[in-house]
């Protein structure tokens, strides 16, 4: 199964445009991420810049509304996220535990959802879903 | 914390960490049989005292540290009781002698070269092939016993005995905990391959029983795949094989359908095919072809298995080039087996009759009188070539040899679509 470790690092949602990991944090970071290499279960990784640099898209009352970042009421953002595919959901809070993270920093364990958890009438209707998939990577 | 919850989240973590143990302490005592005895060991203390102490701050260190300790123990124990004999002591002395500063030495996660070791002993030439097969998903996949012989479809006793043998083999053999020297290392090296793609294929399209795949045996297998690709990186063949796995995977969705029945290549929702598995695919495929290794056996099937990858539809497969990857397979290896793909691509590229020229000629040899694949590849470039009632037939042979349930059912469907074209035609 593939759980995603998505890392929720406190004040990121406040950080000037162009914020960077320290060369000290990013070298922790790299032993760590290599340690999942070695051990077969890290299938992808990547590292978001600042909410500072981004925008939302809301859809209160219907219609798409754009607001740039950053964004006052977010109290927890995304920093970055790795996917790993390992055999239970224990093993995915075994390896999160063992990431050099700061105090200020979170770690959240999510399952991916499969295709096959879906009851078929909901596969169905999801059926176009993994076509956008493959072709947003074509 | 329950005490089942606080179980489980040792064992996750243990099966994380239980290779490297084995690894590192099969080196301290030179006999893999008693490193995972002492392996297990380090578990069960850690069942006993974590829960109550709490889990230490580094439990790989701590798990590595309470092996190696034990081990410690066992080779002084073996001194005293060899003492005796001076040839033998001066062995277990020298062993003692490495062993020191094995037990002091940093705990990080340098020990990639004791892993390899073991990798090599697992898939040790001297081992049947269920017996490597079952080696490795026990000292390095992290399966249990009863893991395994759910996967395999066999009896747990059956799995544990062959384990135990195994082991007995390898100790009586004195076999060396090394990484095999140059003359020997490409054969060894294709014995290792040769277990991780076996562990896989039983997942992808299962020999026998009711599922037509088993994909967490392929997941199994995949992890392998990746982790020899980091301890091996020189080796082409090496990311050949995670390539094939890697593209193959991607398709482990789309094969099955709604009610479990196989769905065959061309057929496949190509939209389900993992697009992150085809990714990691065609770059670890990038890999062995940057190291030189484009014409190995492994690189030669990942590039097949990517150029259905690229192919948006079914109909824009570049069968010609497929052709032409199985022309050099052939060459490289010949085996009926190889030659039975090569006629599907030849037909594909090149037209039916093409096809069955090369399937009519394995008829001949009889080199495959067992194999379902023969009759259900004739039967279908028949029916393509319009010989219905011959197809109907040679269907109906695959259904007869198949042993997995499912694609039984899926050809006798077939049997029956040719049965009912014939019947169409004569109305």
């Amino acid at each position: 199964m593939r759980f995603m470790m998505l890392m929720i690092p406190k004040g990121y949602e406040s950080a000037v445009p162009g914020t960077l990991p320290d060369a000290a944090g990013v070298a922790a970071m790299m032993r760590y991420n290599e340690q999942l290499q070695k051990a077969g279960v890290l299938l992808a990784l990547d590292g978001l810049h600042p909410p500072s640099m981004g925008a939302r898209v809301s859809f209160e009352g219907g219609k798409p509304r754009v607001c740039d970042g950053p964004f006052a009421e977010a109290k927890e953002v995304l920093g970055g996220y790795w996917m790993i595919q390992v055999k239970s959901k224990e093993e995915a809070i075994a390896w999160a535990s063992r990431c050099p993270a700061s105090p200020n920093e979170v770690i959240e364990i999510r399952q991916v959802q499969e295709f096959a958890d879906f009851p078929p009438d909901v596969q169905e209707a999801a059926a176009g879903l993994p076509t956008m998939q493959s072709q947003s990577s074509a | 914390m329950t005490q089942d919850a606080a179980h489980k989240a040792i064992e996750a973590v243990f099966r994380i960490e239980s290779a490297k143990i084995i690894a590192g302490v099969a080196r301290m005592v030179r006999d893999v049989g008693l490193a995972e005895e002492l392996a297990q060991d380090a578990l069960v203390a850690a069942l006993e005292t974590w829960p109550l102490d709490g889990v230490p701050d580094n439990p790989g260190a701590w798990l590595m540290t309470a092996a190696k300790n034990r081990a410690l123990d066992r080779l002084r124990q073996r001194k005293l009781h060899a003492e005796k004999e001076d040839e033998l002591t001066r062995e277990i002395e020298a062993q003692l002698a490495d062993a020191m500063p094995a037990v002091d030495a940093d705990l990080s996660d340098d020990i990639g070269d004791d892993l390899l070791r073991l990798v090599f002993i697992a898939c040790h030439p001297l081992l049947s092939t269920d017996a490597r097969v079952a080696l490795t998903l026990k000292l390095l996949g992290g399966l249990t016993t009863e893991e395994i012989a759910r996967a395999f479809l066999v009896p747990e006793a059956t799995i544990a005995q062959r384990i135990v043998r195994a082991k007995r083999t390898l100790a009586e053999a004195r076999v060396p905990f090394e990484v095999p020297g140059a003359a020997e290392r490409a054969q060894r090296l294709s014995s290792v391959l040769e277990v991780i793609y076996l562990v896989f294929n039983e997942g992808y399209s299962a020999t026998s029983g009711g599922h037509w795949v088993r994909p967490t045996l392929c997941e199994d297998a995949l992890r392998l795949g990746r982790i020899l690709a980091q301890l091996a990186a020189d080796e082409p063949e090496v990311h050949g094989l995670a390539a094939l796995m890697e593209i193959q995977a991607s398709r482990l969705a789309a094969r099955i359908g709604p009610g479990g029945e196989p769905i065959l290549l061309m057929d496949q929702n190509r939209a389900r095919w993992d697009q992150l598995l085809i990714r990691r695919g065609l770059a670890a495929l990038a890999r062995a072809e940057a190291h030189g290794g484009a014409l190995g056996p492994y690189a030669l099937q990942a590039a097949i298995a990517a150029c259905h990858a690229r192919a948006i539809a079914a109909a824009d497969t570049d069968w010609p080039r497929i052709a032409a990857l199985y022309d050099a397979l052939a060459a490289l290896t010949p085996s009926p087996v190889v030659e039975l793909n090569r006629a599907v691509a030849v037909a594909m590229a090149f037209g039916p009759r093409a096809g069955l020229a090369i399937v009519d000629a394995l008829v001949a040899d009889e080199s495959l009188p067992e194999y379902h694949l023969l009759p259900s590849v004739r039967g279908d470039l028949l029916g393509r070539l319009g010989r219905n009632a011959e197809a109907c037939a040679e269907f109906k042979r695959a259904a007869e040899l198949t042993r997995n349930e499912r694609e039984r059912t899926l050809m006798l469907e077939r049997a029956a679509a040719c049965a009912s074209t014939i019947a169409g035609a004569a109305r």
